[in-house]
């Protein structure tokens, strides 16, 4: 053990290879051990001999980049502007978008309208952070194979979309996009609404008592034009009420398109004006 | 490493003063111009974080000498794409719509734009050209069988307001009931008589019996001749050409439920002279009828 550098006992004339710089001065050969008096040199020889040392240390220097890029995002006022119109999802959007999640439709589909010239001709106004902060997680994506759908609301009629999410060939002959058919058959339950839209609370949707009381309800009606749809209106203005799939029922056909149809319709572009610096 | 420093007597470089074994390791410099990239990127980048919005702090990131905005680069880029066609522009939204095709420059620029925007919005259900989907009812664009009219002006209001939708309530509507209350037998009259009107294989017994139906209960809309009505979008019967199909089962299905067209409204979205624009290639692409009053809008019966 004295052999060992690190042992207390650690003798360097019982290691006849040790030669120190002191030593390498004096003899004239070249030194092979680093001075052990170098307090830099045994400091960071700590971390290099302890794993579990070495990763937490690494841990803390990695994580600056993150907390100064981040971070920063959790005070600063100009991170989200102030949109009007913006509300969090009504409960079947809400199902929708899990559907939406679920089927992994951000794979191929971006909801993120960057401020480009060709862009915005194209899909309308750039998206706003706002019109995401109710996202969780936000579904920007980072790929389009198929076109982006930030402003698909609207956009297309309730039977294009069935059409299209039934056999999306049988519309657009030249797409790639798998077959969703399954979608009408799948009957979607108030069941787990509920506990869905509380959820969605707990990580920072601001979904009042009434709205999580009234979730199962609200979810129900809103498939249901000469249903009582006065409240889901208050709660979730501008929510749309109608059959989407054209069938009776709840299907996660439903859900879905009620959640495509509402997207990017929340905010009226033809009064916001854009905060320049930003 | 050490004071005096170590040379290797083979290379003639310094070595780091470390030796394994009687190795020694080479302490070769980093090379000048290397060395002085390196040290100018990090000058860049302190300048470029002065020059443009960069640092957090308390309520607001730093703006940057510039005053670089990627908002105002991108109103700037569409107002200079805007101004360079603002005279264009400007005589497309005011011209009346029935004389465009006179002005050669105007109507071409007008078709031009208006191809961009048919691909944009329009073909994902009247197809990339323009073809329509048969078995889902999107109607061709590309025969001069048109539902609610295919005059510049009609075109133009159809795009701006649409078919049967909710948003927009100048959308232009009309509603099939269904036939389901009749007996089997004579929704199937019904329909035989229907064909005969286009002259496709019927059932002459059948057709006869269905004439009455048809008179009592289709031909307010689609007229006794079955030739249709464009006030109110009630097809044409009488040609060949069929939205939902032709078949003896697609017109009993569209008797018992009737399925109907919905097209959003497109005035918002796209703005006038967009609106006049896809008209234009639209009317182009061969089914555009002169306006009324014209010679040829007499209609070919």
């Amino acid at each position: 053990m004295a052999k060992n550098p690190q042992s207390p006992n650690y003798d360097p004339t019982d290691d006849p290879k040790v030669v120190t710089a002191s030593e390498g001065i004096k003899t004239g050969k070249v030194p092979n051990e680093l001075p052990p008096e170098t307090q830099t040199i045994t400091f960071h020889q700590r971390f290099e001999r302890n794993a579990t040392l070495l990763l937490i240390a690494s841990l803390a220097v990695v994580s600056i980049g993150g907390i100064i890029e981040i971070a920063p995002l959790f005070w600063l006022e100009n991170t989200i502007e102030e949109v009007e119109g913006m509300r969090p999802y009504s409960p079947l959007e809400l199902a929708g978008r899990e559907i939406y999640v679920r089927e992994g439709c951000y794979v191929c589909h971006s909801q993120m309208i960057r401020p480009m010239r060709d862009e915005t001709e194209r899909y309308g106004h750039y998206s706003l952070a706002a019109e995401s902060m109710y996202d969780h997680p936000f579904q920007w994506g980072s790929k389009r194979t198929g076109p982006d759908l930030a402003r698909v609301g609207g956009r297309y009629s309730d039977e294009w979309h069935v059409d299209h999410l039934m056999d999306p060939q049988s519309v657009v002959p030249e797409s790639v996009m798998p077959k969703y058919a399954f979608l009408m058959d799948a009957p979607l339950e108030a069941d787990n609404v509920t506990d869905l839209v509380e959820t969605h609370r707990m990580v920072g949707v601001p979904y009042s008592d009434e709205m999580i009381a009234s979730a199962s309800g609200d979810f129900r009606v809103q498939v249901d034009p000469f249903g009582d749809y006065d409240g889901l209106l208050e709660r979730y203005p501008g929510a749309q009420v109608r059959s989407f799939d054209g069938q009776p029922g709840v299907s996660e056909m439903d859900a879905l398109i009620a959640y495509l149809q509402m997207l990017g319709t929340l905010v009226d572009f033809s009064t916001f004006v854009p905060d320049a610096n930003r | 490493m050490t004071d005096n420093p170590k040379i290797d007597p083979t290379t003639g470089t310094e070595t780091t003063g470390h030796s394994w074994d009687g190795i020694e390791e080479l302490n070769t410099p980093l090379p000048r111009w290397w060395l002085w990239t390196f040290y100018a990127t990090i000058v860049w980048g302190v300048i470029y974080t002065i020059l443009y919005p960069a640092w957090p702090m308390v309520s607001g990131a730093t703006a940057g000498l510039l005053g670089y905005s990627t908002r105002a680069e991108v109103a700037a880029e569409i107002e200079r794409v805007d101004l360079s066609n603002a005279d264009l522009i400007d005589s497309l939204v005011t011209v009346d719509l029935a004389v465009l095709r006179d002005n050669e420059d105007l109507h071409r620029f007008a078709v031009q734009a208006g191809r961009s925007v048919f691909a944009a919005n329009c073909s994902q259900c009247h197809g990339a050209g323009a073809g329509g989907v048969v078995a889902s009812g999107y109607p061709n664009l590309l025969d001069d069988d048109w539902l609610w009219g295919g005059t510049m002006d009609d075109i133009a209001y159809t795009v701006r307001h649409g078919i049967r939708n909710e948003e927009d309530p100048d959308a232009r509507f009309s509603e099939m009931p269904p036939f389901d209350w009749m007996e089997d037998a004579e929704l199937d009259a019904t329909a035989h008589f229907v064909r005969s009107l286009s002259d496709l294989d019927h059932n002459a017994t059948a057709a006869a019996k269905g004439a009455t139906l048809y008179a009592d209960n289709c031909s307010a809309c689609h007229g006794e001749k079955g030739l249709g009505n464009r006030e109110i979008g009630a097809p044409n019967l009488a040609d060949a050409i069929w939205l939902r199909g032709d078949s003896q089962e697609a017109i009993l299905r569209q008797l018992k439920a009737p399925r109907m067209g919905v097209m959003p409204p497109w005035q918002a979205r796209l703005g006038e002279a967009e609106v006049r624009a896809v008209t234009a290639y639209v009317y182009g692409l061969g089914g555009g009828e002169a306006a009324v009053g014209d010679a040829e809008a007499a209609p070919a019966e």
